[in-house]
């Protein structure tokens, strides 16, 4: 695929908002906060910096592979990989409906191309990306594997045991990100549980660390990611601690956990809509 | 360690009921359709049958959680170091490594103890390998009371009933030496996740040496026509056992070994049944969940018959060696022959 320009990928993530949002209302159920939080993130990636092809395959071979271990931000997912080709956009019609290929959180039960394995129950993806990246290795395929967290979910025991084993290891063809925009369901971080430092957490487990400060600027985004692929294969699982702002790019959604669940009603969708551009065409 | 005691709670009963009993006229005293000339682990069938699978095929990949000398993993690991992944007192993050291996097309066999292969990750194998159909190979060992002297902590008698309960799973069981390492060989031709338990204690082999090992497929080990024992795993023996005990009262037992809870061979117990009239189970399990619940859904859906289970009744386990084990808990042979003779009375 070819690689986009930052001004290209802006107006993909605009119109990747409408769709989160969009696809939100339709059930009235769903995740917008941290979608829209990680959009540039998943823009980012699947238009400017994977080696992906659309034409599905499983195994992946000789392509970069992305996990979701945080599945409930599955909106933008789903937006991304249909805008980026895997499968139409009208399917987004039915998201979290009955009968639908898009479920609530990823699945591949349903065979929608672009999953390769379910999330949603917090902490496996990172153990999965470690296994997918191991398994390029052995397979002599120089392929790069990343994978995305939320950050209240470095709560989990299992991202621990997956963090001290990558280093152990020396999985260094593997690039994980945190979606740092402190707020969990129940609140900010701080209060929840407070993560206090995670770049000298995983520089303590053996890890190669980059921060994004700019989670939402299109051009530190993609800087982030390159800075990250540059840093990998020297023997260390890198690290990518992205700063986000959950909600951004809805002035009312904006760095407030109030957003994880909830979909806005027709007249906060309205008005959401309205300050973001339909750049491809709504699906 | 327990290779000598085995026996002791048969020789118990014989010499209450039959003739004094020992392991060298065992087969004088007993009529055993099966026999024996060699004990050992059904942990090491997985170990031989690992090391011939990753040599039968490349793609064939180990993992262990710090327990490679207890899972039989050695050969294995020193064969194909490179296809190997220690991964540390970690069994959550290695179901979800084991997963992600299998998209690069790795068949990969995680081993570690039944308890730490089920509950302690259950929502592991649930959503990264259930739920998304991955080609892991869950091998579990010290399932069981058998474990022995380490007690209830790691004697999981609940393992069959998760693993049974999840969409997508294939669950074995098998009963000696030769089937497990039969069985090993068979799932890494098998395209899914699979559940395979096995044991501790050394225990006879006396099912041939390289036998077919077909999945869902119930083996009818002894024809019988006034009752049928089901039994899986290391209590297949005490069936045999107790099928030669109950001969001797004139009691005509079918024994039927079920190496596979899931799929369940519905046709050949419906079969069985439909001859016999009634049916025991037998497992080293938890009624609730194990096999004889898997058998008597089978009978009430399509043949209601009076059944007995011989396995635990809802409690944990303890200290012991396994032979006082099985005897205190009720899961020998002797145990086999009262049950058959309970539901023969509700016949």
């Amino acid at each position: 695929m070819e690689k986009q320009s930052i001004e290209q990928l802006q107006k993909i993530a605009s119109q990747v908002r409408r769709d989160i949002l969009r696809m939100v209302h339709a059930v009235q159920s769903g995740h917008p906060g941290a979608s829209l939080g990680c959009t540039e993130f998943f823009v980012a990636l699947y238009f400017s910096q994977l080696n992906h092809n659309p034409d599905f395959k499983m195994d992946g071979k000789g392509e970069d592979l992305f996990f979701l271990s945080n599945g409930h931000i599955s909106p933008v997912w789903y937006s991304v990989l249909s805008r980026s080709g895997y499968f139409s956009p009208e399917e987004m019609n039915t998201f979290r409906k009955l009968n639908s290929r898009l479920q609530g959180h990823p699945a591949t039960e349903e065979g929608l191309p672009g999953i390769r394995i379910a999330s949603g129950s917090l902490g496996q993806g990172m153990s999965v990306a470690i296994g997918a990246a191991q398994a390029k290795k052995i397979n002599g395929d120089d392929s790069t594997v990343y994978v995305l967290m939320g950050d209240g979910e470095q709560e989990e025991g299992q991202v621990w045991e997956a963090a001290m084993y990558a280093a152990h290891w020396k999985v260094d063809n593997l690039i994980a990100t945190i979606d740092l925009n402190r707020q969990q369901i129940d609140g900010p971080t701080s209060e929840i549980m407070n993560l206090i430092d995670l770049r000298a957490k995983y520089e303590a487990f053996g890890w190669e660390v980059v921060d994004t400060l700019k989670g939402n600027s299109m051009s530190a985004v993609v800087e982030g990611l390159e800075k990250a692929k540059n840093m990998s294969r020297q023997g260390k699982p890198v690290l990518n601690l992205l700063h986000t702002e959950m909600g951004y790019g809805v002035d009312f959604m904006v760095g407030t956990h109030k957003w994880h669940g909830i979909a806005p009603n027709s007249e906060q969708l309205a008005d959401a809509l309205g300050q973001l551009a339909e750049t491809i065409g709504d699906y | 360690m327990h290779s000598d005691n085995w026996l002791k709670p048969l020789a118990i009963i014989n010499s209450r009921i039959f003739r004094p009993f020992t392991e060298e006229n065992m087969e004088n005293t007993l009529d055993l359709k099966f026999t024996y000339t060699d004990k050992k682990d059904t942990r090491s069938g997985f170990g031989d049958g690992l090391l011939e699978a990753g040599r039968r095929n490349p793609n064939v990949v180990g993992l262990c959680a710090d327990l490679i000398g207890s899972l039989k993993m050695g050969a294995f690991q020193k064969e194909f170091p490179e296809r190997f992944f220690q991964t540390g007192i970690a069994e959550a993050n290695m179901m979800g490594i084991a997963a992600g291996l299998t998209i690069g097309g790795k068949i990969p066999f995680t081993g570690t103890f039944a308890n730490f292969s089920t509950g302690r990750v259950y929502d592991q194998i649930r959503q990264s390998i259930a739920y998304s159909s991955k080609n892991v190979k869950i091998c579990a060992s010290h399932a069981g009371l058998t474990l022995g002297e380490d007690g209830a902590t790691h004697q999981i008698l609940e393992d069959l009933g998760m693993m049974k309960m999840l969409p997508h799973m294939t669950v074995i069981n098998p009963c000696d030496y030769n089937q497990t390492k039969a069985a090993t060989l068979a799932i890494a031709e098998h395209e899914g996740p699979v559940y395979l338990r096995f044991g501790r204690p050394v225990w006879p082999i006396f099912t041939p040496a390289n036998q077919k090992f077909e999945i869902g497929k119930a083996w009818k080990m002894i024809d019988g026509k006034d009752v049928t024992i089901f039994a899986t795993g290391h209590l297949v023996w005490e069936a045999v056992v107790a099928e030669a005990m109950l001969r001797e009262e004139g009691i005509s037992a079918e024994v039927i070994n079920i190496h596979t809870i899931k799929p369940l061979d519905t046709e050949a117990i419906l079969d069985s049944v439909a001859k016999t009239g009634c049916a025991v189970s037998a497992e080293e399990h938890q009624y609730n969940g194990g096999l004889g619940d898997s058998i008597s859904q089978t009978l009430a859906r399509h043949h209601p018959a009076p059944m007995e289970y011989v396995g635990v009744d809802d409690s944990f386990g303890e200290s012991g060696t396994p032979t006082q084990l099985l005897e205190k808990y009720g899961l020998n042979a002797a145990n086999i022959v009262k049950a058959v003779k309970k539901v023969l009375e509700r016949k």
